[in-house]
């Protein structure tokens, strides 16, 4: 599974996540986006490492922080700009924005924002993928804050009961919002899991891409051989504020020195050098993209009706 | 041609809809081997399996939240809600992500393939939680359909045209008429067009105007009317997302009288709707005020529930005042 991706790549697919959410920042203030924008900046190896192993007939669902796994699934790039613009040419014709990305040609399934409500959703997905048997896998992404909804728990034990191929990704950055998780569940989180019956896995270290998708090749290839419902949960740290472009520390619910660990092993901050080799190419390639944003045409009166039945 | 009740009728669109494709699941709480607590499921397990036909664990949001993504993947789910007072807790689920998926991806991933079906209304003595019609909830969410029969024939062909319509159909069964109402049935296949109402009886002084069960409340008091010689005019909406508007206003064009009944408590239910449209369209044919004769606005009641129900007397007394304004 090795052979299919290396450490350059995956820095390059993580940087380019990270500069084109840092190019949003840079031009949030024009009013270009059409929509709040919820940033994955800080959580991006855990979309590379992920999606590194998955093929485009994979199926992911995710969630309205969906940037890093919408582009480290394949997403184009172009079409992700033009639909942050509200744009026709964006990958939703404009109508989805930020927060409800979907490029289902490469497995980038519907991405909601109700917390949890995608979940279901990939399940019943997994089960049209069990029936049909062509041996894809399905991934439901979601947050810690997700675990607390009734119908995350309705989709594990259906899951479980039916012994659906899918894997539950958990992308835990420890807030929901600005509420800790200990403020928030009584549960351990995977012992929880384990109760329906489904086992659990954890990658501590959800700033390196390379760690996150060599353990989930190993889960990968096991699941191959057995397809079941399989738990993982991925440490990871939201560097920015829930929603906006700013970091939040003045909201005195976490310290910038929290942060400071997980900055210090980032790759992104501390392989300056690569960084500075792949940062031209790929700044070229968002200057093109947004471009490609600002020559298409915002929707029409009669595009808006579309799409209804 | 055969005989049947309501309840076989659906029991019946379901049989042949899995016949003509496998893809076609049927799936609630008990309506696997039992056939769901009113049998409207019967021997569908036993005839396409336990993969086409099963009983889901209880939880609502879950059932139409699988049903989604099973129809995201081309399944043509039909999904049981047991009593469409329990539909609640899927709320989310079908407003949420039934009805915008199509729309917020641009039409690139969505559920247009999914039917939820669930037994609606009173006449059962089941009280507050197992007699409720909320349909209008329903209407007000852009991208699904609502779909209302009124007997056997328009059941099956009703829900034959949602399983395979493209657009996601909320299907809510009059349950107080599943075997209560019975009628001549085709054994065939056949749809009825949605969106589209049925002009029943034509008439010339007042339109009635129903949905489901309470068509044969109005079709009651317009036999009353008519022997104080009062001709009703009478219209089962059977959709009511989309609505068939050019009928209604055609019909009120002409008679000049409107009057709406359903079950559900009157204020914000689809009645409001329904007037508001037609003193728009029809302003200059109006010869009195649109009227409505609706359920009360209280939680639906128990031992109260003859003073609830909008019946053939109260329609017959609004029809007479409709008429003499």
């Amino acid at each position: 599974m090795n052979s299919r991706w290396n450490y350059r790549d995956l820095y390059y697919q993580a940087l380019r996540i990270r500069m084109v959410e840092e190019e949003i920042i840079k031009i949030y203030s024009s009013d270009k986006v059409q929509s709040p924008v919820h940033l994955s900046i800080g959580q991006e190896a855990v979309a590379v490492g992920l999606c590194a192993v998955l093929t485009e007939q994979d199926m992911l669902f995710s969630t309205y922080r969906s940037h890093a796994f919408y582009l480290a699934k394949g997403g184009d790039l172009k079409q992700m700009m033009a639909e942050l613009f509200g744009r026709l040419d964006g990958c939703c014709s404009g109508k989805g924005g930020s927060m409800h990305l979907s490029f289902p040609q490469v497995g980038f399934m519907g991405t909601s924002a109700v917390v949890a409500s995608g979940i279901p959703n990939a399940v019943g997905a997994a089960f049209a993928e069990k029936m049909l048997g062509r041996g894809n896998l399905t991934l439901a992404v979601f947050g810690d804050g997700a675990t607390e909804e009734g119908v995350y728990h309705e989709s594990l034990n259906f899951a479980s009961l039916h012994r659906l191929p899918i894997i539950f990704i958990c992308e835990n950055n420890q807030f929901a919002v600005h509420s800790r998780q200990h403020e928030r569940q009584s549960y351990s989180l995977r012992k929880h899991v384990e109760a329906y019956a489904i086992e659990t896995h954890h990658i501590s270290q959800g700033f390196d891409f390379c760690e996150v998708a060599s353990a989930f090749s190993d889960i990968c290839n096991d699941f191959k051989e057995s397809p079941r419902p399989i738990f993982i949960e991925v440490d990871t740290c939201r560097y920015m504020e829930h929603v906006g472009t700013g970091e939040d520390f003045y909201g005195g619910y976490r310290s910038a020195a929290e942060q400071a660990e997980w900055k210090r092993q980032d790759p992104l901050i501390k392989d300056e050098a690569l960084k500075a080799e792949l940062a031209p190419q790929i700044a070229i390639e968002i200057n093109e993209s947004i471009a490609f944003a600002e020559a298409s045409p915002l929707p029409s009166y009669a595009d808006v009706l579309k799409h209804v039945l | 041609m055969a005989k049947m009740n309501l309840l076989q009728a659906v029991n019946h669109a379901l049989q042949t809809a899995m016949e003509a494709d496998e893809k076609v699941l049927v799936f609630g709480e008990d309506v696997g081997h039992f056939g769901g607590v009113f049998r409207a499921t019967s021997h569908l397990q036993e005839k396409f399996g336990k993969t086409r036909c099963f009983n889901t664990p209880l939880t609502e949001q879950g059932i139409v939240g699988f049903a989604n993504g099973l129809a995201s993947q081309g399944h043509k789910p039909v999904a049981e809600i047991q009593f469409a007072d329990y539909i609640y807790p899927a709320f989310d689920q079908i407003v949420n992500e039934t009805a915008k998926a199509r729309y917020r991806s641009g039409g690139q991933f969505e559920c247009g393939n999914l039917t939820i079906r669930a037994p609606y209304g009173g006449g059962i003595a089941g009280g507050h939680y197992h007699s409720q019609s909320p349909e209008s909830f329903f209407t007000h969410v852009p991208g699904i359909r609502v779909v209302i029969p009124r007997g056997p024939y328009q059941a099956k062909g009703l829900l034959l045209s949602a399983i395979n319509s493209p657009d996601p159909v909320i299907f809510f069964e009059p349950k107080r008429l599943y075997r209560a109402a019975v009628g001549e049935v085709p054994e065939e296949s056949y749809q009825l067009p949605l969106g589209i109402a049925e002009v029943l009886r034509e008439g010339t002084d007042i339109s009635l105007v129903a949905w489901g069960a309470q068509v044969e409340v109005i079709v009651k008091a317009a036999d009353m009317a008519a022997e104080k010689g009062i001709s009703c005019e009478v219209i089962d909406l059977q959709s009511l997302l989309p609505w068939d508007l050019e009928t209604v206003a055609t019909s009120v064009t002409k008679t000049g009288r409107l009057l709406i009944n359903h079950e559900a408590p009157v204020t914000s239910g689809f009645g409001a709707e329904i007037a508001a449209s037609i003193q728009q369209e029809c302003f200059l044919s109006l010869e009195a005020p649109i009227s409505r004769v609706c359920g009360l606005d209280t939680p639906f009641p128990l031992a109260h529930e003859k003073l609830y129900m909008p019946d053939h007397l109260k329609t017959f007394d609004a029809i007479v005042a409709c008429v003499n304004y």
